[in-house]
């Protein structure tokens, strides 16, 4: 009795810690002219509609989700053929390339993104849009990468082995056998990286930010010059879709799974 | 179809393009700024190729001392905060309802994956005199004027708490999961109350994984670039936001590239620590 009592106090405070914030930015976000008070003056929409309209807002954006979109479709390449090969092929060398595929994720991404700006900088591509695509596909490889693992290690080889008796070779064995079975991580893992490039700011920074402005980068600019309803609605959005992309993610996969808890499907 | 060793040629195919692409944009990018490390600072530019330790010699400033010393203090404070608020609340948390811990999962994960701008901004503006959360203790009589948090020591801690306690959650979950109900069962039986049960049981039972974790949050915050700086004073600048510092607004690239390589060693020193203690937990 006391018991459950405690426990849902203790969740209400962590719940409380991790909402308070996110609530204030809510709250400042709506008020009617343009200071940041809260409890919010009078209440009015129009700082979302900012994020459309106003054209700088815009067009960081429009450059947030492209690049987004793009990085995310790169990570998932690089991924695939990867985590396919370790799981057909017995070769443990090609280890090195899963470790590399993990590293830039356990690295302080300062770092990550100093290599980049180096690299680009030599390579004397500094600056252009394209670099930061690639850079961001680098950075978040990790995360398809372990999806798909996770999906390839649970395949029923016997689905693989009983296709192959029927005479598939491999190439029909990956479109009509593993490629179905695959989908759901492919796809999660391709959200994950999606939602991550489009919340990273210094990658960005570092490999494009005198030339282009993402959201994240623009909010960090105009932190400078004071602070405006229309970045508290920026944030608002963001925790918008990163909760609404996550929620899917959980509404048609299995979540608790994806987060490593293997073999609780009994509960 | 077992898996096999690669007979042909052919067979190795797939790997060509993850490959290709790991090697020219993280090994290379890497090398050219262990490279930068050791060259000049052109101020005109970004560097002069050359051969010199200058840029590993200031470390040995006592400024570069104090940032140093701060930066680690700092990262063991969050990580010490983070496990010991995130381990007792992964632990009721595998105890939910599949329903329950799905939410607060895709929570954790929106949380997690915000960028370090927007949570600098939001807490910023929670410990601002204006839209503060002092607001809210003078509403209701305990405070008689707002004032600001910040910047200072407690807020960047707190920042910085926030950022990595979804990740603290998100690291021990898969732990607790696969822990054996029965230990805990036994402890119960036995006449063990819960409280007891817990931290003479459960915390034992799991020493390696906590300590894994501690240091796994350790790397995380040492990472973190924008907080110090949004929600502190100069005073409270880690590593990470001087590399910044010194790359972009200094346009010190050899140095901001010998403070990194130095970042990288400790991290690097610690990951291995860390597969280690994970290495002894599975023997064990």
């Amino acid at each position: 009795m006391t018991v459950t009592l405690l426990r849902r106090l203790y969740f209400a405070l962590v719940a409380l810690f991790l909402a308070a914030p996110l609530l204030v930015v809510l709250g400042v976000s709506v008020n009617e002219k343009q200071d940041l008070s809260f409890p919010p003056k009078g209440f009015s929409l129009s700082w979302y509609g900012q994020i459309f309209l106003d054209p700088a807002w815009r067009s960081a954006l429009v450059a947030s989700v492209l690049l987004a979109l793009a990085a995310a479709a790169l990570a998932v390449a690089i991924a695939l053929p990867l985590a396919w090969f370790l799981w057909r092929r017995i070769a443990p060398w090609a280890n090195v390339f899963q470790a590399l595929g993990l590293a830039p994720f356990i690295l302080p991404p300062v770092i990550t993104a100093l290599g980049f700006l180096s690299f680009w900088a030599t390579a004397g591509f500094y600056g252009q849009a394209w670099t930061a695509a690639i850079s961001h596909a680098i950075f978040f490889v990790t995360l398809p990468l372990v999806t798909l693992s996770l999906g390839f290690a649970s395949i029923d080889r016997s689905l693989v082995e009983a296709a192959a008796t029927m005479g598939a070779d491999d190439r029909i064995v990956l479109r009509t056998v593993v490629l179905p079975l695959i989908l759901p991580y492919m796809v999660s893992g391709y959200a994950f990286a999606f939602v991550l490039s489009l919340n990273e700011y210094i990658i960005a920074y570092m490999t494009v930010g005198f030339t282009m402005e993402t959201l994240p980068i623009k909010i960090f600019n105009a932190l400078r010059y004071g602070y405006t309803p229309t970045m508290a609605a920026v944030s608002v959005f963001f925790v918008a879709v990163a909760a609404l992309v996550f929620g899917l993610i959980a509404w048609f996969g299995d979540i608790r799974r994806l987060l490593g808890a293997m073999g609780s499907e009994k509960s | 179809m077992r898996r096999e060793p690669p007979r042909s040629l052919a067979d190795y195919a797939p790997l060509v393009f993850p490959a290709l692409m790991l090697t020219v944009f993280f090994v290379v990018p890497f090398s050219i700024m262990i490279a930068v490390s050791f060259f000049r600072r052109d101020p005109a530019g970004f560097y002069t190729p050359d051969f010199v330790v200058d840029n590993y010699a200031r470390f040995l400033s006592s400024f570069f001392g104090g940032v140093l010393g701060f930066s680690l203090m700092l990262a063991v404070l969050v990580a010490a905060c983070c496990v010991a608020i995130a381990f007792p609340f992964t632990f009721l948390l595998i105890r939910c309802s599949r329903r329950v811990q799905t939410v607060w999962l895709v929570g954790l994960l929106s949380v997690l994956s915000l960028s370090e701008v927007i949570i600098g901004f939001a807490w910023s503006t929670l410990f601002s005199r204006t839209a503060g959360i002092t607001n809210l203790l003078v509403a209701v009589g305990l405070m008689d004027a707002p004032q600001a948090l910040l910047p200072g020591f407690g807020a960047v801690l707190t920042g910085m708490v926030y950022q990595a306690l979804p990740y603290t959650v998100l690291v021990l979950y898969p732990a607790l999961v696969r822990l054996d109900p029965t230990l805990l069962e036994a402890a119960r039986t036995l006449g063990a109350s819960p409280l007891r049960a817990f931290f003479n049981v459960v915390v034992p039972a799991l020493r390696n994984t906590i300590v894994a974790t501690l240091i796994m949050v350790f790397v995380f915050a040492l990472g973190s670039y924008l907080l110090p700086q949004i929600l502190g004073r100069p005073q409270h600048w880690t590593l990470s936001v001087l590399i910044t510092d010194q790359a972009i607004y200094q346009s010190n690239m050899p140095f901001a590239a010998a403070m990194a390589v130095f970042l990288v060693l400790i991290s690097l020193a610690l990951v291995g620590l860390t597969l280690m203690v994970g290495r002894r937990e599975s023997a064990a």
